[in-house]
């Protein structure tokens, strides 16, 4: 019901069989034009600089980790970068989660004075582009005696609409008769929120943690202009550097490449349906 | 009855009257506005801080002379945008380049971001044997960062050393293709890589919409006899209006902000070229400490973007009606 067979309709069997093979020969090209340069990456990563250049498509021979070694024990601290975009991705997504969740609440549930407009103003700021908060925010940051430190690469990204926005659909989804129970048994609004809702709101809470953490691991241009120094760096604007730092060394480079790459691909192995279901449904819904 | 009158004028302490916390009393009973902002409060703090305040903030820098060297910043009112306009001003003949090749990148990428997905969301929409493993495989780059995204195809892409050179050269085709140096092969880049980093997005998107389609839609126009291509048309493009209104909008806004490729693989380059909007705003505000200049190019460059989104707007609706009556 839900699979439309565009194709396969009432036809010839032989029309229909070369219609299949022609299906899965476009698909396979297009999978095989991701897939390629991303095992390319792989490879190279483990070839050692002569090798790499000798022989770009094969399989490393000797395989190398001088690449790594290099990256691990180098001038440029990539182990201290991963660590810090770690530290700062898990900063951020546990900030949002707490205050969206707080936040949603009550805009989902709770009625008060002047809800509309907060709603009204939140909302409206998902349409303005990043790029205006940019020069002030790099103000308020410089004044708050944040640059370079993990505090701006954690806090004013979590001030974002998208996390409210977000949970809010899904809390006004919940049936509210169990929270109707929980206050006649004499539980608070608070009490309420931490041992009635957030439990049912777990796949949602878990989606917006990936999100949040995949969106922060991924930021280029805030960090490239807040964070100076190379021990304080994370990973997007360190690989930026590390590209000018070996130029030529291919294996180093793609080396960096696939240490940044390994754990959002883990973490999009682990959690692809929510991944996929939240981005597509939020289109479909909205 | 006398009985009964007199006790609903007892004023009764009932347990059950809900109070609000401090001795406030609720005037209704749902009504709970200090509860309901204890619990907003920590988003709003951060929410007013980051986003409001520098909203504001940002507006006020773009009417003024700022710079960061100084104590006391002048209202200038709206000079700052005035010079923009100014042809042989500092700063306009390279913002309108900058914004140039930002119209030039999201003229040339928006129909392959769009066109690309909705074929492949198409094809994944039938039934076929690993279509969740398609699907998985397409989203994949998404969740890369741009950085990596960077590394990898400045890789592939350079004209001496490249992979993607030594392929074609390999094949018979001109190997030296600057790919990453000269144009037009610059935005034939630009625009590929982000084709590859950021398709499964729209073909996830596409493919919700796929489903929402109705399937007797399609059982009934192949009675008429239509082929794949008819009712591609007429069945599919109609049922995914509001889809493609989301993804184009989306899409037209996401190309609009590209920042991260230019800045990596071609710096801009060659001779400025491929500078786009965004980078020459963070650029002039943050490293040439141009502050006032920069918050007003990213005050007009947010009033382009909202002029083309209620075009698009109204364009798509105004479609729509012409259709349905």
């Amino acid at each position: 019901m839900s699979t439309v067979p565009v194709l396969a309709r009432r036809r010839p069997a032989a029309r229909r069989v070369t219609a299949t093979t022609a299906l899965y020969a476009v698909l396979i090209v297009l999978a095989l034009i991701i897939v390629l340069p991303l095992l390319w990456t792989l490879l190279t990563s483990f070839k050692t600089d002569a090798d790499a250049v000798r022989n770009p498509y094969s399989f490393p021979s000797p395989v190398s980790l001088d690449a790594y070694q290099t990256l691990a024990s180098g001038q440029q601290p990539i182990l201290l970068w991963l660590w810090n975009s770690f530290a700062a991705a898990s900063v951020q997504t546990v900030l949002i989660l707490v205050t969206a969740s707080m936040g949603a609440y009550a805009l989902a549930r709770l009625d008060f004075a002047g809800k509309k407009i907060i709603f009204g103003v939140i909302i409206s700021t998902l349409l303005v582009p990043p790029v205006v908060f940019l020069i002030p925010n790099y103000l308020i940051v410089q004044n708050l005696g944040w640059l370079d430190t993990i505090l701006a690469i954690t806090v004013p990204g979590a001030a974002g609409a998208f996390g409210i926005f977000f949970l809010r659909q899904f809390f006004v989804g919940l049936p509210v008769e169990i929270e109707e129970a929980a206050r006649i048994d004499g539980a608070g609004d608070f009490r309420i929120f931490l041992q009635v809702v957030l439990p049912l709101a777990r796949p949602a809470l878990a989606t917006l943690a990936v999100l949040s953490f995949l969106n922060n691991w991924n930021d280029f241009l805030w960090p490239v202009y807040v964070l100076l120094s190379p021990e304080n760096m994370t990973l997007q604007p360190g690989l930026a550097m590390l590209q000018g730092a070996y130029r030529t060394h291919f294996g180093i480079v793609m080396a960096g490449a696939v240490i940044a790459s390994v754990p959002v691909l883990v973490l999009f192995a682990i959690a692809q349906r929510q991944i996929v279901d939240s981005v597509a449904g939020a289109a479909v819904k909205g | 009855m006398a009985t009964d009158t007199v006790v609903s004028t007892v004023p009764v302490p009932g347990p059950t009257r809900p109070r609000g916390r401090g001795g406030v009393p609720a005037r209704a009973p749902r009504r709970r506005t200090l509860t309901a902002y204890l619990f907003l409060a920590p988003f709003l703090v951060l929410f007013l801080t980051f986003v409001v305040t520098p909203a504001v903030f940002g507006l006020w820098i773009s009417l003024t002379d700022w710079s960061p060297f100084r104590d006391i910043q002048h209202f200038i009112g709206l000079q700052n945008y005035i010079d923009l306009f100014t042809p042989g001003s500092t700063t306009s003949g390279d913002f309108w380049r900058s914004m140039a090749a930002t119209g030039i990148f999201t003229l040339a990428s928006v129909p392959f971001l769009v066109v690309v997905p909705l074929l492949i969301a198409v094809l994944l929409n039938n039934r076929i044997r690993a279509a969740t493993a398609f699907r998985t495989i397409f989203f994949a780059p998404y969740v890369l960062g741009v950085a990596v995204v960077g590394l990898i195809w400045g890789y592939i892409l350079d004209t001496q050393s490249g992979i993607l050179n030594h392929v074609l050269s390999l094949v018979g085709l001109p190997g030296e293709i600057p790919w990453l140096v000269d144009v037009p092969w610059v935005w034939v880049s630009l625009v590929g890589v982000t084709v590859w980093w950021t398709m499964g997005l729209n073909t996830v998107i596409f493919l919700a919409g796929l489903k929402g389609i109705n399937a007797d839609l399609y059982e009934a126009a192949a009675l008429d006899g239509a082929g794949a291509v008819r009712s591609f048309f007429s069945v599919t493009l109609p049922g995914l209006r509001p889809v493609m209104l989301f993804i184009t909008t989306t899409t037209v806004l996401a190309s609009a902000n590209m920042f991260g490729q230019s800045y990596l693989l071609t710096a801009g380059g060659p001779g400025n070229a491929t500078r786009t909007a965004i980078m020459y705003i963070a650029d002039q505000g943050l490293s040439q400490n141009n502050m006032a200049p920069a918050s007003a190019m990213s005050y007009l460059l947010f009033a382009f973007l909202a002029i083309i989104s209620i075009v698009n707007f109204r364009v798509q609706r105004e479609r729509a009606e012409s259709v349905t009556t």
